[in-house]
């Protein structure tokens, strides 16, 4: 037999191939120049991302499968992709001050980015277990050494630490789980497996599942597999927290989406219950563990955990107005994240940094423009009517009412009204206590970012239309 | 006995939860915790090596192997990890991995 080899398509991998050669490049300018390469890697990076952002627009839109079969590119890959990529653009607006104030700049940094955001593309786009398992460590390995990244720091290694046990774990399982369901399905590509796993599924194949349901819970950090989840948002240092709480997140759910829609569509029924009761209980710790919190970055952690079950209430519809709920509300999760952690960085004082509660008090008398913004992303993420907040629930709420999901549907509302408690108690702090002194002028960066998701969360109620048919072309790419 | 793929599976199994059980049950040091990680890998592997066998198909090898690679660089990372929190905080217990608590 003389096996003949075909070189694949090369230009749907386009913005996968940027990142990874400019990466490699990063490297060497970063090993030839050393501690001089300076904070011009930064703006490589940035202009790295810009590009492989044009070149996924650019993309097709229709399905198109290369590198044999293990990759695809649809309008849902798209889609997320670009949202990854502009949370990964926003990881690095918002450390290039941190990184220099703090004096824990290293030229590893923007690279390290470059490299997770590859590994997050590449899961975005896998279309078999290989490529899903090979790009979720790139990601993750990356993670870690970026959670670690301020070294003399013992919070911040032992949130590295943290993270790199429990995300292994995380690997173990979902590996486990693959390999089962290689094994009692004989495939490891998606529509392969999509087409043996149906009407009666052996319990090998449903263990395998289940396992991989698990691995995937955990990267995206939905209980029960959420615990390392506030520990490290609490040690890393704030601008890689507000980059785990925005990239691997749009990573993750387009993983979780991509698994269970185009892998296992035909056993919906096995696995909805799984994903609604993940849903359930990420919303409910959520809301009620969050209320005791006093630390920001730990709060935003556990709001994180918090709105990934509101996502995964659309993804338990399994329909396409579901899945598009689960777009349009990753897309505002975003802007809503990236937003409050600018406030968070915001509050600095010469050299010291604030993170609590407490020093948000009267934030609206010293720094009247900062507590609106932070304001407006908390009646958002509260769920307040005009604000982006509300239609992201009310897209995931709507659709799970239609796919007959009524008890998941008004239990995320009551879980919401929860949330709203530890929400608007921080706008209550900002409003009616009283002021502290002054902070520090915002650096350039962060104001950016700031402003770009306050007008995206205010504005989004007026003009919801280009986003949400995007979405809807997304979502309907999948089915 | 004809050694079969359930028995295989078996010994996976047990590897698999021992790799789990080392990780959350586990209170002296941290290097236990790769090592356990390291089991869980491994015992994929053989999970994937056996289905391979069973089922006359080589992507099951191929897979076994990346996973052989990736954990490599996993064990690389997390012995970085750890040194560097051994050099901040002098100690690598497990119940020293304590300075967050929520």
């Amino acid at each position: 037999m003389n096996p003949v080899l075909t070189i694949p398509d090369f230009a749907p991998v386009l913005p996968e191939i940027i990142l990874a050669a400019g990466a490699l490049v990063l490297v060497l300018f970063g090993a030839i120049r050393g501690e001089r390469s300076g904070e011009g890697m930064n703006f490589i990076a940035l202009a790295l991302l810009a590009v492989a952002f044009v070149a996924v627009l650019m993309l097709p839109s229709e399905r198109v499968e290369t590198m044999g079969g293990s990759f695809v590119v649809d309008s849902f890959a798209k889609f997320m992709k670009s949202l990854t990529l502009l949370a990964s653009a926003g990881g690095v607006i918002l450390s290039m001050d941190y990184m220099r104030r703090e004096g824990i700049y290293r030229f590893e940094y923007p690279i390290l980015i470059v490299l997770s955001t590859l590994g997050m593309m590449m899961v975005i786009s896998a279309n078999d277990l290989i490529a899903l398992y090979l790009g979720l460590e790139l990601l993750s390995l990356s993670s870690y050494v970026i959670a670690a990244f301020d070294r003399d720091n013992v919070r911040s290694t032992e949130a590295g630490l943290k993270y790199f046990v429990l995300g292994s774990l995380s690997s173990g399982m979902l590996l486990y789980g693959a390999s089962l369901v290689y094994g009692f399905t004989g495939n490891v590509s998606f529509p392969a497996i999509a087409g043996i796993l149906q009407g009666q599924v052996g319990l090998g194949a449903i263990v395998g599942v289940v396992f991989v349901a698990a691995g995937i819970a955990f990267k995206i950090s939905a209980v029960p597999f959420h615990m390392w989840t506030p520990d490290v948002y609490e040690g890393s240092p704030t601008p890689v927290t507000a980059f785990f709480a925005a990239a691997p997140k749009m990573a993750g759910m387009a993983m979780a989406t991509r698994v269970f829609i185009d892998a296992f569509p035909n056993i919906l029924g096995q696995w909805q219950q799984i994903i609604v009761f993940i849903s359930i209980a990420s919303m409910a710790l959520g809301s009620f563990a969050a209320i005791g919190q006093r630390n920001l970055k730990r709060l935003m952690a556990y709001s994180s955990i918090g709105n990934v079950g509101y996502a995964l209430i659309g993804l338990a519809a399994g329909t396409v107005e579901g899945i598009q709920g689960v777009v349009v509300y990753m897309a505002i999760y975003l802007a809503m994240t990236l937003g409050s952690f600018a406030v968070i960085l915001g509050l600095r004082r010469g050299k010291v940094m604030f993170e609590n509660i407490e020093d948000l008090s009267g934030l609206a008398r010293t720094h009247p423009v900062l507590a609106f913004c932070l304001g407006m992303m908390m009646f958002s993420l509260a769920g307040i009517p005009p604000l982006a907040g509300f239609f992201a629930k009310f897209a995931v709420f709507n659709a799970a009412i239609n796919a007959n999901l009524v008890a998941l549907a008004i239990i995320g509302v009551v879980t919401s009204v929860v949330g709203a408690y530890y929400y608007l108690r921080i706008v209550k702090v900002m409003y009616f206590d009283e002021p502290g002194a002054a902070y520090d002028a915002m650096p350039v960066g962060v104001k950016f970012v700031l402003a770009l998701s306050s007008i995206f969360v205010v504005l989004f109620g007026i003009v919801p239309a280009p986003l949400v048919a995007a979405a809807g072309a997304a979502a309907r790419s999948l089915f | 006995m004809v050694i079969g793929l359930g028995h295989y599976l078996t010994v996976a199994a047990v590897l698999f939860t021992l790799g789990v059980f080392g990780i959350f049950i586990n209170r002296k040091n941290v290097i236990v915790i790769l090592m356990s990680i390291e089991l869980i890998l491994l015992s994929v592997n053989i999970n994937m090596v056996a289905f391979s066998t069973h089922l006359g198909d080589i992507v099951g090898q191929v897979f076994a192997l990346l996973i052989l690679t990736v954990a490599a660089a996993e064990a690389a990372i997390g012995l970085a990890i750890l040194v560097v929190f051994f050099r901040n905080r002098g100690s690598i217990a497990v119940e020293d991995v304590n300075m967050m608590r929520g």
